[in-house]
């Protein structure tokens, strides 16, 4: 060792960077490691509240509380109550025993139609009849996204290629046409038992023709996510694909499929709506679609009778509102400039107001 | 000096170390219709052994991390090969979980390479479930807690349940190195692993990674771009230029009298209070 290179040379009297073989290489100013140590008890400290306060293991990925949440919740939750309670207190709702086209009144509250159901009891097993389609139609849509988007954007390669190319060509063809085309040849085909015409049958439908964009969606998240340092270090410690897209990766798109799978139910209840109203619907139960379908050939507006027509037109409209809010307050969960941009924008007022207050005191002159 | 020349002098293949042999990247850069190939690594041999610190320096961009993705399997080399204890390492199978047991890597973004949305307990647990099935959930979770003792998060168990996010950044690369601790790892790939914490935690960290390393006799590959760190916790520095290794000896000598042009520009850059000062004093007197 030389000293022709002074650069690095030793120092004894440097403590600083004394760089003995076994003394630990000391920090130069210790002041800043006091600050950090401060930080990491105020760190914990933070934690013990956030851990009082709303605990939760879940609460990092829960929507926050905002207006828009809770009045979604409210509509989707009072109808679901009516989809579930409602069928339980009304009358059957093929019971023809009563009057026909009565108005509403104490005893049939939102009337009769013109084969004499109860369009209360009509309504009821109807909300239940779409939900039940909504419900299994998105649950369908969820997994084949799932499948199509999340494996292909983290597998990548060929096989996204594959999965892409089909995704593609599902997503360009025109849904409702197809799925009137659909419905209309497996509703007639036979061997299929109970099956043809009913309402699972046209969930399945709609599923299978409804998942092409959110596997978009999907894939396009994925791709980001699998290039996470977090899914490497998952690869070094052992784990399998499988295991890292269903442990690893999925939970963190938790937000995106909660929308996906909202967006999937409003599509089904809506496409159910559509393909009732035009006939194609399930005959053996009753939904919304079918009793405005039943509303349309019977003539309802010809003859008057609102009270069979606007309730279930309410209550599609209802349910997708209510969907589409819980949908946006997952959206700025998702993204958290959509929930600040309202709060900067009151803060900046604030601000702008302070500082006119502080100017008027002179602080600046 | 060529890295080529010392690849053969490896020839000790029996023992315990942990060998790149010729290793080749090249990428294939596509643009439009063009295409070129960007070679990241160039015929790069060197060999871990327990007990011993290798340091990668270099800038940017000079492959070091290519390097690193390689050894520890998440890239396949374009040429040449990694040997384990002397034997050809797998590219699957039971075989590469065996590799994995022994070859494990610590890297450089603590906040992105803890899962947000798992609790600490699960990124240790995960590595003892798959390497050491046999275990009982009880003694996976006294495991846990004693990685996390070990590397200085005590008490455990407030630090198991936690999410990354309610970690500070050096708590973090903690959890990473006992992560890599985890399924009893003999080689440690540590990319960069202190780059992205403050300056004021570097050093803490650092240090807890020496003291492991004695305890456990681990070979570790310490890729840096610092070389005040390379020279203090390596035995033998390697300087990787634009995807070769342009100088490597003794962490002391090539500090000291550094041969390659390259290397002693890296050293000039390096910020160092003393010679900036005697610097000052220099054109004091000479002014």
């Amino acid at each position: 060792m030389d000293d022709s290179q002074p650069t690095l040379d030793r120092a004894p009297d440097d403590s600083g960077y004394a760089m003995g073989d076994d003394a630990p290489f000391q920090a130069p100013v210790s002041a800043e490691a006091v600050r950090e140590s401060a930080r990491e008890a105020s760190a914990t400290a933070a934690f013990a509240v956030a851990q009082a306060g709303r605990g939760g293991r879940f609460r990092h990925i829960l929507p926050s509380r905002s207006g828009k949440l809770i009045n979604g919740l409210v509509i989707v939750g009072l109808i679901t109550l009516f989809g579930i309670f409602g069928p339980m207190i009304a009358q059957p709702p093929r019971d023809s025993d009563n009057d026909a086209l009565l108005p509403p009144s104490a005893e049939h509250w939102l009337g009769t139609t013109k084969l004499g159901y109860d369009v209360f009891s009509q309504l009821a097993w109807g909300t239940r009849g779409s939900l039940f389609i909504g419900l299994v139609a998105g649950v369908v849509a969820l997994v084949l996204a799932i499948v199509f988007g999340v494996f292909a954007g983290y597998f990548g390669g060929v096989a996204d290629e594959v999965l892409t190319l089909f995704t593609n060509i599902v997503l360009v063809i025109p849904g409702l046409p197809v799925v009137m085309v659909i419905a209309a040849y497996v509703q007639t085909a036979e061997g299929l038992g109970p099956l043809a015409r009913s309402s699972l049958l046209v969930a399945l439908v709609l599923g299978i023709t409804g998942w092409a964009g959110s596997a978009v969606v999907l894939r396009a998240q994925a791709r980001s996510l699998r290039t996470r340092e977090y899914v490497a270090a998952a690869r070094v410690a052992g784990e399998r694909p499988a295991r890292i897209i269903f442990v690893e990766i999925l939970p963190n798109l938790v937000p995106l499929l909660a929308a996906q799978f909202i967006f999937g139910v409003i599509f089904a209840v809506l496409g159910e709506a559509g393909l009732s109203y035009l006939g194609l619907g399930p005959t053996g139960s009753i939904t919304l679609g079918t009793m405005l379908n039943d509303a349309q050939t019977g003539q309802a507006v010809g003859t008057g009778a609102w009270w069979w027509f606007v309730p279930p037109g309410l209550i599609i409209a209802a349910l997708g509102a209510g969907l589409s809010l819980i949908n946006f307050a997952i959206d700025e969960v998702v993204n958290p400039k959509l929930r600040l941009a309202p709060e900067n924008a009151k803060r900046q007022r604030q601000a702008a107001k302070a500082g006119k207050g502080v100017a008027d005191t002179g602080a600046f002159a | 000096m060529s890295a080529h020349g010392t690849a053969t002098s490896g020839t000790s293949a029996t023992s315990a170390s942990l060998e790149a042999r010729n290793l080749v990247k090249d990428f294939r850069l596509r643009s439009g219709v063009k295409s070129r190939i960007l070679h990241a690594v160039r015929d790069v041999s060197f060999t871990l052994e327990p007990g011993r610190t290798i340091a990668l320096v270099g800038e940017s961009g000079s492959g070091k991390s290519t390097i690193a993705r390689m050894m520890a399997k998440l890239e396949a080399p374009s040429s040449g090969e990694i040997l384990l204890d002397g034997a050809p390492s797998a590219t699957g199978g039971s075989r590469l979980a065996s590799y994995r047991r022994d070859v494990q890597m610590v890297f450089q973004d603590p906040f992105g390479s803890l899962n947000p949305f798992h609790p600490i307990r699960h990124h240790l647990e995960r590595p003892l479930r798959i390497h050491h099935p046999r275990l009982s959930s009880k003694e996976i979770g006294a495991r846990v807690d004693e990685l996390l003792e070990r590397v200085r998060l005590s008490p455990a168990s407030t630090f198991a349940d936690r999410r990354p996010h309610e970690l500070s950044g050096g708590q973090r690369q903690r959890v990473a190195i006992a992560r890599a601790l985890a399924p009893g790892a003999r080689f440690i790939i540590a990319d960069e692993p202190v780059s992205m914490l403050d300056v004021s935690i570097r050093l803490g960290v650092l240090n807890l990674l020496a003291e492991l390393q004695r305890q456990e006799q681990l070979g570790v590959l310490y890729i840096t771009h610092d070389l005040a760190t390379a020279r203090h916790f390596s035995d033998e520095i390697l300087v990787m230029y634009r995807g070769e290794i342009v100088e490597r000896g003794p962490s002391e000598r090539v500090i000291l009298d550094p041969q390659h042009e390259y290397t002693k520009t890296l050293l000039e850059a390096a910020a160092d209070p003393d010679r900036l000062g005697r610097l000052r004093d220099e054109v004091r007197n000479g002014g």
